[in-house]
């Protein structure tokens, strides 16, 4: 096989697991979005802020150690324990729980019946108040996050591909965990929404709300639901990218990457989440492959855009959204 | 030795006469938050706790007390000029933006308004011919020396020649990030390497695309021009594809102990360039400690201290108030203006005898500060991360760059600008 086809399939298939990471983010957006009309603008600052706290509760930090210390003169930082990961992961859940219920009680209750405009000018306002706050909260300095996600190449896709096609693939053990979390959660968001009570009420309020209300299914329930299911996703997409980067403000700027996705998958479709992420994946991959070098490279922000944006142009609801039906 | 004395004793003697005097205003253009928040507070730490140590130890630089109030930007250019705005009118000295995009647009602001910035290492690396930019410096070092003191250490370590080697540059795709590449291709022709040009779009969370590349064209070694986010990433990618950590070369921006914490071992080995020394063996950090720490009086929660970044900014510090000296000896008052302060940038010479005064013998390269030269001589070292000890150690003395490369190239571009703008020569 000639280098440079062999070049284009390994690009191809990272573009494919960089595009997995993409959509983690994105369904977080969707989940909201279709239970309840809003696109939190959120939902990047969320990733940040659970990460966050998935490293604090893990290495013992002591919340608002900072504050403290300044108001009462101490000086603590550490409580001297470690959590092991697993207990520290679905302890961060709980305050993902904690958080939605939060925003539900103190936010879009007193919102209801309000146009979405004044919803989404409020998600810009948490959005701000949660970077403040998590920095109080846990600090504004970077963070190694070690949850035992494994990195670096897979040597047996390397090896085989290289006995194979005399070129071994590079394929990294992280993208390849998200990949099957990803798959894993998008099964388990499915099953949720079409077994259970919770799941299809969920599916009833973002149906109709006026509907769901009358036959007795609690909007402020759901709302949580949808905020903590969002808030746990955050926590995934928090954990994929922070072992990357280590956990740090630069993950909430994770959304930017979303936004394409959604553009072209539908806000509104979990399965469209998943696709428009992988077709923005080896989309921008590809194209920065190929025709980067030519145009002096970095193509890869803007590309997902045009490429959403040409979807947008023949189909305005995205590739699985809902079709727009307005009648006079 | 006597001249000292003797400047000290009037500035003393004009301190003693004195009624009241104002205080020395540093505003300090930080950035705690955003994108770049955690390398920003670092820096800011360093510059703070230092002017408080002054401040506690010595009652202020010449009897002076020093007030650095810090103005919070969150990495905005835009924020950072109305941070320029709000406290310029308060008698500020000099200021020291963080930022090669703000610096950029903060040129004309300050020469208009006669107040002098410091863009230590970064911003617009031509501002170093003094005979253009009278109000701008970037002493001890700028971009463009960096990156000659890299290609003379890969020089060094191999026999003195780059003949048929490959360099790959991995760049923030910015006017930062963009700013070594005529140095490197000029040294690329004089040494006979081929550069390959990376660009990488802020903030720089996803680098597959380039690591791909990297890995197929198997580059003998790859320079790192970020910032924040970029840099982790990058370390880490290089790691994934298993790139050798001793042929990854970052310029000092990418050299934090932030940068490379992340990658946890596998950033083991990593290099960079810097103008001064790493870690906290210095008897300054004893004095900061009492004073500062122990007093409760640190600008964060003091876990900062030590940290490359954190003593870059103790050391922007330490330039600035030794050139507050330098005003106040020459000006015979301990009340100075920014005009003066100017002038005290202008005559900055540093030697091993005030560095050792200070408590920091050997933290940095001696040099000298001329009208004509703004940048000092531009001497830099290469630092290596230990992953196990986390710590950088100095692996090079302080080294010359390649000035025959390099002042045509600011002559150029410096020529260039003051011709778009009408500038008359400022050293005559």
């Amino acid at each position: 096989m000639p280098d440079q086809l062999l070049f284009a399939i390994e690009v191809a298939l990272n573009g494919l697991m960089t595009g997995v990471l993409y959509a983690l983010v994105a369904l977080g957006f969707v989940l909201i979005f279709k239970a309840s009309g809003v696109f939190n603008y959120a939902q990047g600052v969320m990733a940040l802020f659970a990460a966050m706290t998935l490293v604090g509760i893990q290495k013992g930090q002591v919340p608002f150690a900072h504050l403290i210390n300044s108001i009462f003169g101490t000086d603590i930082h550490h409580f001297g324990w470690h959590v092991p990961s697993i207990i520290a992961i679905i302890l961060t859940a709980g305050v993902m729980v904690l958080f939605a219920w939060i925003v539900e009680r103190y936010i879009l209750k007193h919102l209801v019946n309000q146009p979405e405009i004044i919803l989404f000018m409020a998600t810009i306002g948490l959005t701000y108040f949660m970077e403040g706050f998590g920095d109080l909260m846990w600090g504004a300095d970077l963070k190694r996050l070690d949850v035992g996600l494994p990195q670096g190449i897979n040597d047996m896709i390397d090896i085989t591909t290289a006995e194979w096609f005399g070129y071994g693939f590079f394929i990294d053990n992280l993208d390849i965990v998200a990949t099957i979390i990803a798959a894993i959660l998008v099964a388990g968001l499915i099953l949720f929404s079409q077994y259970t009570k919770q799941g299809r009420a969920m599916r009833a309020v973002a149906d109709d709300h006026q509907a769901a209300l009358s036959v007795g299914i609690s909007l402020r329930f759901i709302w949580v639901l949808v905020w903590s299911l969002a808030g746990f996703v955050a926590l995934v997409a928090g954990m994929m990218w922070g072992a990357k980067s280590g956990v740090q403000f630069s993950l909430s700027l994770i959304a930017l990457k979303a936004l394409p996705v959604l553009m072209l998958g539908g806000f509104t479709s979990i399965p469209g989440a998943i696709v428009g992420g992988l077709i923005i994946g080896v989309g921008e991959k590809l194209f920065e492959f190929s025709i980067g070098p030519l145009i002096g490279g970095a193509t890869e922000n803007w590309f997902a855009y045009v490429l959403a944006l040409l979807f947008l142009v023949f189909r305005p609801q995205g590739l699985f959204g809902e079709k727009i039906i307005e009648r006079v | 030795m006597k001249l000292t004395k003797l400047a000290a004793f009037a500035v003393a003697a004009v301190v003693a006469a004195s009624p009241v005097l104002a205080d020395l205003e540093f505003p300090s253009i930080s950035y705690r938050t955003g994108p770049f928040g955690a390398n920003g507070a670092e820096v800011a730490d360093g510059f703070s706790d230092y002017m408080t140590l002054l401040n506690e130890r010595d009652g202020g630089i010449g009897g002076a007390r020093v007030n650095a109030v810090e103005c919070e930007t969150g990495f905005s250019a835009e924020k950072t000029l109305e941070c320029y705005e709000a406290t310029k009118g308060n008698g500020a000295l000099v200021y020291s933006p963080l930022s090669t995009a703000a610096t950029y647009q903060m040129i004309p602001r300050v020469t208009a308004d006669g107040i002098p910035l410091l863009s230590m290492g970064y911003g617009r690396t031509s501002v170093s011919n003094g005979d253009v930019f009278s109000h701008i410096f970037n002493f001890p070092g700028n971009y463009w020396t960096g990156a000659s003191v890299i290609v003379n250490h890969l020089l060094d370590i191999n026999d003195g020649s780059l003949e048929g080697k490959t360099i790959a540059l991995a760049f923030h795709n910015s006017a930062f990030g963009k700013e070594p590449i005529r140095t490197l291709e000029t040294l690329g022709e004089m040494h006979g390497f081929d550069l390959t040009l990376l660009p990488i779009d802020s903030p720089g969370q996803e680098q597959k695309s380039q690591w791909l590349q990297i890995r197929r064209e198997k580059p003998d070694y790859v320079l790192l021009w970020g910032w924040g986010v970029m840099n982790q990433v990058a370390i880490q990618e290089a790691a994934n594809i298993r790139f050798p950590m001793e042929n990854f070369i970052g310029v000092w921006w990418s050299g934090s102990d932030n940068d490379v914490i992340p990658a946890g071992a596998a950033s083991d080995g990593y290099k960079a360039v810097t103008f001064h020394a790493v870690g906290s063996d210095f008897p300054v950090f004893a004095d900061i400690q009492k004073y500062v720490t122990d007093a409760g009086l640190s600008a964060g929660d003091g876990g900062n201290v030590g940290t490359v970044l954190y003593n870059r900014g103790m050391y922007q510090a330490v330039l600035m108030s030794e050139a507050v000296k330098v005003a106040q000896a020459m000006h015979g008052t301990a009340d100075i203006t920014a005009a003066m302060m100017r002038d005290g940038l202008e005559n900055l010479v540093i030697t091993d005898d005030m560095m050792e005064a200070i408590g920091l013998k050997g933290f940095g390269p001696n040099f000298e500060v001329s009208c004509a030269n703004h940048g000092g001589p531009g001497l830099g070292a290469i630092q290596q991360w230990d992953a196990e000890t986390q710590s950088w150690s100095l692996i090079t003395d302080f080294g010359a760059p390649d000035m025959d490369v390099i002042a045509p190239l600011i002559a150029a571009d410096s020529a260039a600008y003051a011709a778009e703008n009408e500038i008359a020569s400022q050293c005559n």
